[in-house]
């Protein structure tokens, strides 16, 4: 019984002996080398250098993570855990504390993030953790997540998510024309 | 026995039994939402508005429609009565109005409550509330206070449901909070800050439909949905000692009394089991706890494949 084939590409093996004109193997490397330097050789390059050039980034682009911080200064992360519950790889981890009284300058909330910690080899960049944050605390950036020699240092910690107060980071790209819209609402809390 | 129809569905009670106590008989979707009313407590009801059913029919000796919308927890039953929940609109509607007035000083605060996840104010929020709100004046804000070391009071929250006073009046001998001022100005409160020292004073916690009374011992240690809830029990001198553990791996981050399908706990437990046995070497654990599938808790996952097992058998 003959075997069913799957596809109509299979080819039958045949063990037949080569003759000379193929033993001599020269014809077929010529045919080769003719498709490469005709066919390909003239061609734009479809790959570039990559450090030296560097492709344009998207505006939404969605690179390692930041932290923003209010027009204050202060911390906007509230610990609410919903990009924990929506990260679908499960890569956040954070441990929510209690502001005490004269730390109001560094937390914009009475619960803040003690700590706040993504895995950057879990995380597959969705950018969910941005969609479903109602503080408008975690933002996806532009900046690419470094390779590194050693796994545990892919746990980003508060030190390189948080952005700094003299260097923040410009999400604003990020915003669409219906985002802004969405924020003159006065009647969402949050936008107060 | 009394029958009666609820949005089309024919019910047989005892007389004496308020319309809504018949379509808890019932369950399911006609249940209407109560944030008042607390089968546990007597006096309780009639004060949060939004349990209100239109009545079609108010008895079959007297087939006139009730003018208005009633108040399905602290309304009785009639033999043939036909009332209308969810099949009527203009109950809907209500009940949308009514939420917004419970949301009018409610602070939307969901992301630092305690509360958030298991609040019966977010729940009916979600089903019946509109997302934006109207009103374009500041919420008002009370001054804090500390009432204890277990119990942690937050006085904007309050929508003044009456039911922690309900409780500390029938459970303990001696109350020592209550409603202070009145109408706009009506807020809960110790007298005189004294604090809540009864063995059983923290089911005010427990009975609190949203979150201006949390446990102080558990504050903000987890949301709720990243916690397992179990079964367990311990021997206790004082109360049954069957309680719910909250538990993020092997530690125990939060006990509570166990709730019935209504929400309502379905016995109280005392102090000593709630905020102090915070070992899991207390409590002889009996097994994970059935959360319902519908509630954010249940992404635990868990907690389903239990239910298909069940379902299986």
């Amino acid at each position: 019984m003959a075997m069913q084939t799957l596809t109509n590409r299979s080819k039958v093996v045949s063990n037949k002996k080569m003759t000379l004109w193929e033993k001599i193997y020269l014809p077929a490397i010529v045919k080769g080398l003719s498709i490469t330097f005709f066919g390909h050789f003239f061609k734009r390059k479809v790959t570039f250098s990559y450090p030296d050039k560097q492709r344009e980034f998207s505006p939404v682009y969605r690179g390692r993570h930041v932290l923003k911080r209010d027009d204050q200064g202060r911390e906007r992360c509230t610990a609410c855990g919903l990009c924990a519950l929506a990260c679908p790889a499960e890569a956040i981890t954070i441990v929510a504390a209690e502001r005490k009284p004269g730390e109001e300058n560094l937390y914009r909330e009475e619960k803040y993030a003690a700590t706040y910690e993504i895995n950057m080899l879990r995380c597959i960049f969705c950018g969910l953790c941005e969609e479903v944050c109602p503080k408008e605390a975690i933002f996806l950036t532009d900046q690419i997540v470094h390779s590194e020699y050693e796994r545990p240092t892919f746990i980003y910690g508060k030190d390189k998510l948080v952005e700094s107060v003299d260097n923040p980071v410009d999400v604003s790209k990020r915003q669409t024309k219906s985002v802004l819209e969405f924020k003159k609402n006065t009647g969402f809390a949050h936008n107060r | 026995m009394i029958k009666l129809t609820i949005d089309n569905i024919e019910v047989e009670v005892e007389e004496g039994t308020t319309i809504l106590n018949a379509a808890r008989k019932i369950g399911g979707k006609v249940v209407p939402p109560a944030m008042c009313y607390y089968s546990k407590l007597d006096c309780s009801g009639g004060k949060c508005r939004v349990c209100l059913v239109k009545v079609a029919q108010s008895s079959a000796k007297d087939p006139r429609p009730m003018p208005k919308l009633v108040a399905s927890c602290s309304t009785m039953a009639q033999d043939g009565m036909v009332v209308q929940n969810i099949t009527s609109p203009e109950v809907l509607e209500a009940r949308k109005a009514i939420v917004e007035f419970l949301l009018l000083n409610h602070p939307l605060d969901c992301p630092v409550c305690d509360q958030a996840g298991e609040c019966d104010l977010q729940d009916l929020a979600y089903s019946f509330g509109s997302e934006n709100t109207r009103s374009r004046e500041e919420r008002s804000v009370h001054k804090q206070e500390d009432i204890g070391p277990y119990i942690q009071l937050n006085k904007n929250r309050c929508i003044l449901c009456y039911r922690c006073i309900n409780t500390a009046n029938q459970l303990t001998d001696q109350r020592v909070h209550g409603m202070l001022f009145r109408g706009d100005h009506a807020e809960i409160s110790t007298y005189i800050e004294k604090s809540v020292e009864n063995d059983f004073s923290g089911n005010i916690i427990d009975v609190c439909p949203v979150g201006a009374l949390t446990d102080k011992t558990s504050r903000f240690k987890s949301r709720v949905w990243f916690t397992k809830p179990y079964d367990a029990h311990r021997e206790c001198p004082k109360c049954n000692g069957k309680v719910v553990l909250w538990m993020k791996g092997n530690e125990v981050l939060r006990v509570t009394a166990p709730k019935d399908k209504n929400g309502e706990v379905e016995h109280f437990i005392c102090n000593e089991c709630r905020f102090e046995k915070k070992e899991v070497s207390d409590w002889k654990i009996d097994g994970p706890r059935t959360i319902e599938r519908t509630s954010v808790i249940s992404l635990n996952h868990y907690t389903n494949i239990d239910k298909l097992n069940k379902e299986e058998k």
